[in-house]
């Protein structure tokens, strides 16, 4: 720490973004209008799979206000959307990728599917040119099911006729049936992980406009990541020079994902931007987010695990089915292999694990990442799989974990990771004694005396944040690195503007990167601002997901400001006549070792710009420094949860009654911030087990929870006050900040806690199982089937 | 939404002219269930008479022994009536779940009634109260008011102006909602008014619809217990994604059961 | 057919000429520029466009610009001092970390103090029955609660 001031890191400070925010003053894409704005709407397809026979625009065109129609004949000079991971086969043959057009060429794949665009004086006007659009369809069967498509005669893509995109597997397999055959017990799941439609609150927007002055686009857009979107469009869609196409990703509201893929209604308005010579500002209706966003999860699996008399665990074999959609999206392979199979060893030692994934097509939208991306997955699928071990060998769950935790570190697990870190027990033994579990049964009896049915259940989590170390990455698939850069410009006053490629949509990156630099360099909070999201400022950037910003973009600005302090101190050596080794940065000045002579921060901030008598020769006058870091490895951020439901056995209504969480995220910058990603993350995690729900018509692919009137997201009173503790864990060993990501545990955690209750609650009327959402109506009918039955 | 007129007429002679000289116009209250319709493209009328300028349709007045409520009275008005919170509270109670808080502070009993949606709270209330639906030809009894799905006794340039409550000795709703939408995935209402019983049900069928046999049994005793052997058929009544037609079926008689607890509370 | 409006946004008169299917959202938004009244959705459901009609909290998005004739409208920007100080309810929220994307945050303000005037002494449970109109995909609500709890006595304090 260089300063005398109380550090900063640590402290749960305000954020600095919110005065923009609470007074409204905040700018989203959809705030801005330029000079002559033009708007977009798009003609979508009404059907989940069928041929184009034609498109007729002509009544379009002449419609009032109306100034361009595009289809896809026009854009077949330009690429598709591409998809930035490439997955192998088990037999060693790239996956199945079809193009993805940005209009559609030949054939519609999904209800939402963009055909045409429709550019207008107001949106307005464009939406009722889109409807004058007439389009005759020959309709196809639609391949909705996942779990069947590759059994189906109808083949979504040419060039994968059995809908298989690739099958891929993990592990050593003869091992794992080996395994098998010496186990004692065998506990085997079927499960379900349920499709979820991220809605992020601000919905997918972007405003597109080409100078002709200087021959270059600019385009404010919704994203997680504007400089790949950036080098995705430039490079691989529109094919014009990078240099020329400058993306700026505003205040965005939300993304979990969502807004972290180029998106083929983008490249559209760029595109067109030129054209019609105007900029061109498009903004998702709901309605729209629901069928074209990037989806999430979507996994069918059959768990296996193996155990001896003692209940170790010898092994563990996963067959999934993993739906892509009807597309690629850009990152949609690596999700169901790289960030979900290679996690299934969790917190546990087992020696075996043999992990199948299949990906198939459908005519539903692209599944992406979601909040977790995976690891949810991974977590849901073993956690629910240990607890049902557990009551089936009638072990106590915590304690059947607890006998199978990895304990040695550095850990090598058999799907591929390597755990630098972590201490399952402090997290499981703090969980428990939060959680109250010593309460529960005379909470249990109170909740009877209510008529009411009460449950416990538990989840111990790991997840792979800090995404990726590009070595690792791109063994696996990965068509780039995934460093982060940063870059520290020190002003001649000594303040400071830090420029990062993580974007922020929520997290706070404004305060907390402040906090990492304002302590580096022992300044005030205030004097330090971050800027993100803009191409033209920012050097270079992979974006925010994973879990990734301060764990891998923190440590680049962490690297850029060592590299101020180095070359402060060389000022600060001409300066106080010192040799270079004399001089040491503390307490907020650069000081000649054992002497009381120092230049202050802005001392030496100021000399760097206006020099005087400076060896400009050997030293380079300015402060400003740019790094990258690429993370040697992932992080594992692990924890454990505890969730207690109530349940009306007579209507099957369910509720979160109390949940409580502690997490092992490392060091922690800022524990206010830290702590809402909890609750956000648990808020998703509770809605995927006990409300979302994603349904597609099985025979007309049509989106049955198409708005927020059927799809039900957590409304305020859906979910309790939840009981959040981040111990004082154990750092990352391999970054500066010693951190490792806290922004999906709550997500990946809490679905496997809140099925786990239910099911301990409803284990007395006999119900083994529940898929989620666990709806009212699930649990009726799932109390219903098992009193049919006995 | 193509070119629409609006009108704000200041007497009800005024809208019914209105109505009658433009059969495609339609009556505008809080407009919590129009205005969306408007914007998803479900509903083009050519015209919107907006009843917003007829202080006289709105509040609610105790005349003797029922309950006045004019059409333009918002739900929150009705939760928030000393009146009503005095005389009927399961109405107050219903209207304070209906909706979420901004809906309530827009939303008008008259256009939920009008609206008659299958799902809506208001029309389990006029049924199971035995209301009378006053227009400005007529007063229409609840029983004869629905009609089916978003059908209602209403004439199309009719105007709907007020409901009578009568006052009921004891009532209580007890709503299940769906929940996404938070509508009544099944909601019942009972009263008991000397020894006449009702039972009304939404969420269930096309329209709200009272249950014999749940009358009969409460008639004999307005008692929970009354019920405990009666299950309703499933074959007519709503299916959806949150809840089949035999989900249904089960919770009418386990709501009315807490309804009737409610109600002797 | 144009319409024209007369009413009050924050306190100032305006005199608008509009098309009746105008929404009032769309007029804040896209006539007086008041860009913190926020479209989360297509079916009145999300709330991000709360705004207080008469002092009442409605949802800008289901409301036409006609009905509104004659009313005082007061969105996130007209409850901002100008001194750069906050509303309680805004400095609430930011104390408590009551917001993280912020989009969601202005209808959720503008809902929290219409809720707060009108139950003044509401409970952690009223609170989160009253916020039901207001959809938060990041926070879990959570901290928006505490600020609520948190704001309301300052604001009974300012208001009596």
């Amino acid at each position: 720490m260089s300063s005398t001031r109380a550090p900063l890191i640590g402290q749960p400070v305000e954020r600095k973004e919110d005065y923009r925010f609470v007074t409204g003053t905040g700018q989203y894409t959809d705030d801005i209008v330029l000079p002559r704005q033009t708007y977009a709407a798009f003609v979508r397809s009404p059907h989940a799979h069928a041929h184009l026979r034609s498109v007729d625009v002509a009544a379009a065109r002449d419609a009032p206000g109306v100034l361009a129609v595009y289809t896809g004949k026009d854009l077949t000079s330009i690429g598709g959307v591409p998809c930035g991971w490439l997955i192998h086969s088990i037999d060693g043959t790239p996956m199945k990728e079809p193009k993805h057009p940005i209009l559609a060429e030949d054939k519609v794949r999904h209800v939402g599917d963009p055909i045409a665009l429709i550019v207008a004086e107001s949106a307005r006007e464009a939406k009722a040119g889109a409807a004058l659009v007439e389009v005759e369809y020959d309709v196809l069967p639609a391949v909705v099911n996942l779990a069947t498509a590759a059994a189906s005669s109808t083949s979504v893509h040419d060039i994968a006729p059995d809908n298989i995109c690739f099958t891929w597997a993990v592990g050593d397999k003869a091992a794992t049936d080996a395994a098998f055959a010496r186990a004692a017990h065998v506990t085997r799941l079927s499960l379900v992980n349920n499709r979820l439609i991220p809605n992020a609150i601000e919905p997918r927007a972007a405003n597109a406009h080409y100078s002709p002055a200087s021959d270059s686009y600019t385009l404010y857009v919704t994203s997680q990541n504007p400089h790949v979107e950036r080098l995705l469009m430039a490079a691989f869609v529109l094919g014009i020079p990078e240099h020329k196409l400058r993306v700026v990703a505003p205040d965005v509201g939300g993304g979990f994902g969502s807004k972290i893929y180029l998106y083929a209604e983008e490249a559209a308005l760029v595109w067109a931007s030129r054209r019609v010579g105007r900029p061109i500002k498009w903004t998702a209706e709901r309605s729209e987010s629901f069928l074209t966003d990037a989806h999430g999860r979507d996994h069918v699996t059959t768990a296996e695990l193996a155990l001896d008399a003692d209940g170790k665990f010898l092994a563990l074999r996963v067959d999934t089915i993993a739906n892509m959609g009807a597309y690629l999206s850009t990152f949609a392979p690596c999700i169901p292999t790289i960030l979900h199979a290679t996690l299934l060893a969790g917190q546990y030692a087992t020696p075996h694990i043999h992990c199948q994934v299949r990906a198939v097509f459908t005519n539903t939208a692209p599944v992406d990442a979601y909040r977790g991306a995976g690891r949810p997955e991974a977590t849901y699928l073993l956690e629910r799989t240990v607890e049902r071990a557990a009551r089936e060998l009638a072990i106590d769950p915590p304690e059947l974990r607890r006998r199978n935790f990895i304990r040695t570190f550095p850990y090598s697990t058999p799907v591929g990771l390597t755990y630098d870190t972590g201490d399952y027990e402090a997290t499981l033994d703090r969980v428990l004694e939060l959680a109250d579990v010593h309460g529960f049964p005379a909470r249990k009896a109170e909740s009877e005396r209510r008529g009411l049915r009460r449950g416990i259940g538990y989840s111990c989590y790991i997840e792979a944040c800090g995404i990726a170390p590009s070595s690792i990455a791109g063994a696996l698939g990965a068509r780039a690195g995934l460093f982060e850069a940063g870059e520290v410009r020190v002003h001649p006053t000594g303040k400071v503007t830090v420029f990062t490629g993580s974007h922020s949509h929520g997290q706070g990156h404004e305060t907390t990167f402040a906090q990492v630099v304002a302590d580096k360099f022992g300044l005030p909070l205030e004097d330090v601002e971050i800027e993100h999201g803009d191409t033209a400022k920012v050097l270079f950037g992979m974006g925010t997901y994973g879990s990734r910003s301060l764990a891998v973009g923190g440590s680049a600005i962490v690297k850029a400001a060592d590299k101020i302090l180095t070359k402060g101190c060389r000022i600060a050596a001409h300066l106080l006549e010192a040799s270079d080794e004399d001089i040491e940065f503390r307490d907020g000045a650069f000081r000649v070792k054992g002497t009381d002579r120092s230049k202050t921060f802005a001392e030496i901030a100021l000399a760097a710009y206006v020099p005087h008598h400076y060896p400009i020769e050997q030293l380079e006058p300015g402060l400003n420094e740019n790094a990258f870091y690429d993370p040697p490895n992932f992080t594992f951020p692990a924890g454990s949860y505890v969730c207690e439901v109530e349940v009306d056995p007579d209507t099957g209504a369910a509720r979160v009654d109390r949940f409580t969480a502690c997490d092992d995220f490392g060091n922690v910058v800022n524990p206010m911030i830290v702590e809402g990603q909890v609750h956000g993350g648990l808020a998703q995690g509770i809605g995927q087990a006990l409300l979302e729900g994603c349904r597609y018509d099985e025979e007309s692919g049509q989106l049955l929870t198409g708005s927020l009137l059927d799809y039900a997201l957590p409304r305020a009173d859906d979910l309790p006050n939840f009981r959040v503790e981040t111990v004082k864990g154990t750092p990352c060993k391999h970054n500066p900040l010693g951190v490792k990501g806290c922004g999906e545990a709550g997500a990946i955690g809490s679905p496997p806690a809140v099925i786990n209750a239910l099911l301990d609650a409803l284990a007395p009327c006999g119900v083994r199982d529940l898929d989620m959402p666990a709806t009212p109506l699930r649990i009726w009918q799932a109390i219903e089937a098992a009193r049919a039955k006995r | 939404m193509p070119t629409l007129s609006y009108h704000r007429p200041s007497s009800i002679a005024e809208v019914a002219r209105l109505a009658r000289d433009d059969p495609d116009a339609k009556l505008l209250a809080g407009g919590q269930s129009i205005i969306p319709s408007l914007k998803l493209g479900l509903l083009a009328p050519s015209a919107l008479i907006d009843l917003g300028g007829l202080p006289e349709l709105r509040g609610v007045r105790l005349e003797g022994r029922s309950l006045r409520i004019g059409a333009m009275t918002s739900h929150a008005e009705v939760a928030n009536s000393p009146e009503v919170r005095k005389h009927v509270p399961a109405l107050a109670h219903l209207a304070a779940g209906i909706g979420d808080r901004q809906v309530r502070n827009r939303g008008t009993i008259g256009g939920s009634l009008a609206n008659s949606d299958p799902a809506a709270d208001y029309p389990a209330a006029v049924l199971g109260l035995g209301a009378e639906i006053r227009t400005d030809r007529r007063a229409i009894p609840a029983d004869s008011f629905f009609k089916g799905l978003f059908e209602t006794a209403l004439d199309p340039d009719e105007i709907l102006t007020a409901v009578e409550f009568p006052l009921p000795e004891r009532a209580a709703y007890v709503k299940f909602p769906q929940p996404a939408s938070r509508f009544a995935l099944v909601g019942v209402f009972v009263s008991l008014t000397g020894k006449s019983v009702r039972v009304a049900v939404t969420g269930a069928g096309p329209c709200a619809f009272r249950v014999a046999a749940l009358e009969q049994a409460l008639a004999k005793r307005f008692a929970p217990e009354s019920l405990h052997d009666i299950t309703m058929p499933a074959d007519t009544l709503n299916a959806d994604l949150h809840g089949s037609a035999e989900y249904r079926a089960h919770l009418i008689p386990v709501l009315t059961r807490r309804a009737v607890t409610q109600a002797l509370a | 057919m144009s319409l024209q409006i007369r009413l009050h946004v924050n306190g100032n008169a305006v005199t608008a000429d509009v098309s009746p299917d105008t929404l009032l959202v769309t007029f804040l938004r896209e006539h007086q520029h008041l860009t913190g009244t926020h479209v989360g959705c297509d079916t009145a459901s999300c709330g991000a466009c709360t705004v207080l009609v008469d002092g009442i909290a409605v949802k800008s998005c289901n409301v036409l610009l006609a009905q509104v004739q004659g009313c005082q409208i007061t969105t996130i920007e007209g409850i901002t001092p100008a001194d750069g100080s906050l509303h309680p309810m805004q400095a609430a929220f930011k104390a408590c970390h009551g917001l993280q994307c912020g989009f969601c945050t202005p209808g959720m303000i503008m809902s929290a103090i219409d809720l707060v005037t009108h139950h003044e002494h509401a409970s952690e449970a009223e609170i989160r029955a009253g916020l039901q109109g207001n959809l938060c995909r990041c926070t879990g609500y959570h901290n928006i609660v505490r600020a609520v709890m948190q704001a309301a006595p300052i604001m009974r304090g300012t208001q009596s």
